[in-house]
């Protein structure tokens, strides 16, 4: 399939680009974060503290993944449900992130968000963990090890799938196809 | 009598976790190569292929097919003239344990609901024992990931709905639940019962094998069709192919309920069974 590449930190002028369908690859650096690592970082935002990394850019990947062994420097690591990321995202929005990649639909608050501060959602395909590990070559944890599969980890990512899901215009592959899913 | 070494019984239990998240089922592989093989849309297409490409690297590299390696549900067929050495619960959780660290899964399991401290190796699990005469034992391994389990619903009904209200049920328990269950999907339909009965009899559906027969095939196909025509598909993002098959079970009930529970299966419905 052809599909656009995308190397964060990503731009409004390419986000602008990105539409609902579209296939994509994303290259280079991008963070694992979910429920428990979400709920901290919107306390230290609360706070007034910088966050273990800058989001200004970034793409933060909704994943737990089982963890490496052998050559493998990450086990299966597919995305976890988006939905429960919804009421910390608008926050991260707000400091200048400029996508998520999940699975699943986002709530009209994130929706809404997205398209004023200019954020991509991306799809990759949930429970193709074993797939999407050998997308990734490296990963390392930048915070919150106690977390355990929680921790926020910085993945180098080569030709990582996904599909435009709700693009910075509101387009939405989910309201198009399911009248069900809020 | 028959004894059964409570050692031999976590033996079982870690070779079954480690096949049940490494090797997807043969019903299920087919299952998708046939809904790759109908499937029109072609992004439906491709994510299906992705799917099996998925099943094929897992076999292959010893990986979990999914990183949620699930809170997993055991199911025992316990022979009435079984006698187990030592305690059988122990036994069942350290076979998980042993397995989940061996397999290099995810610890997906916290040890309270509010306090949520991880506990590290995947136990407690879930055990349910169904006692039946005569002197074998059989064990269902089945790593259940929040996903799709997270989706599940039951409802009292009233029994004037009849098969139209569980129908209606169900569907909407599917458009309700969109992409976020991982679909296609197995699904897991419980009919009768009480309030406890009905989701564990939609679980248990789960672990039925698609294609084996059970009490109600016509509505079985029927629910299919109609689930497949939601155009939900493969990820929530369109297709003909939202379920791969649903499985249905009954139990006798009271005269003033019909209850109803979906529990939701993703594309890699995942179980491994043990004789001992």
């Amino acid at each position: 399939m052809d599909s656009r590449i995308l190397i964060p930190p990503l731009t409004e002028d390419t986000i602008r680009l990105l539409k609902a369908g579209d296939f994509v690859t994303v290259q280079g650096t991008i963070y694992t974060a979910r429920d428990a690592a979400h709920k901290r970082m919107v306390e230290t935002i609360a706070t007034g503290k910088p966050l273990p990394f800058d989001p200004a850019g970034q793409l933060i990947y909704y994943t737990g993944p089982c963890p490496g062994f052998g050559d493998h420097p990450i086990g299966s690591c597919g995305p976890t449900t988006s939905g429960r990321m919804d009421g910390y995202t608008v926050d991260l929005l707000k400091l200048g992130l400029k996508g998520m990649i999940g699975k699943g639909e986002r709530s009209a608050e994130v929706r809404e968000a997205m398209r004023k501060y200019q954020a991509v959602y991306l799809a990759a395909v949930g429970g193709a963990g074993a797939y999407l590990s050998r997308r990734v070559v490296k990963a390392e944890i930048v915070a919150y090890p106690d977390l355990g599969p929680e921790a926020i980890m910085k993945l180098e990512v080569v030709d990582f799938p996904c599909i435009v899901a709700i693009d910075a215009q509101g387009g939405n592959l989910y309201t198009e196809f399911n009248k069900g899913d809020k | 009598m028959r004894t059964i070494n409570s050692k031999d019984i976590t033996e079982a239990v870690k070779k079954a976790a480690i096949e049940a998240n490494t090797l997807l089922p043969t019903d299920i592989y087919q299952a998708l190569q046939e809904a790759y093989a109908k499937e029109q849309l072609p992004r439906a297409k491709h994510i299906l292929e992705v799917l099996l490409e998925n099943a094929d690297l897992a076999r292959q590299e010893g990986l979990a097919l999914c990183q949620d390696t699930g809170l997993v549900v055991v199911n025992i067929t316990f022979g009435q003239e079984v006698h187990v050495e030592g305690s059988l619960e122990e036994a069942v959780n350290e076979g998980i344990r042993r397995g989940y660290r061996e397999g290099h899964f995810r610890a997906s399991v916290v040890r309270h609901p509010f306090r949520r401290e991880n506990t590290g190796d995947n136990t407690p699990c879930v055990i349910h024992t169904e006692l039946v005469p005569g002197d074998g034992m059989q064990l269902t391994v089945f790593p259940k990931g929040a996903g799709s389990e997270n989706m599940g619903r039951v409802a009292m009904l009233k029994p004037g709905a009849g098969e139209q209200g569980i129908i209606d049920f169900v569907i909407e328990a599917i458009e309700m639940a969109g992409g976020s269950p991982c679909p296609p999907l197995v699904v897991g339909v419980g009919v009768g019962g009480n309030l406890e009965v009905a989701p564990y009899l939609a679980k248990k559906a789960l672990m039925r094998p698609l294609g084996k027969p059970g009490p109600h095939p016509e509505l079985e196909h029927k629910l299919l069709e109609l689930i497949n025509r939601t155009g939900i598909g493969p990820q929530g993002l369109g297709g003909n192919t939202t379920a791969l098959g649903v499985n249905l079970e009954v139990h006798p009930t009271h005269i003033a309920s019909l209850p109803v529970a979906v529990n939701l299966g993703c594309h890699s419905t995942r179980r491994c069974t043990v004789e001992l």
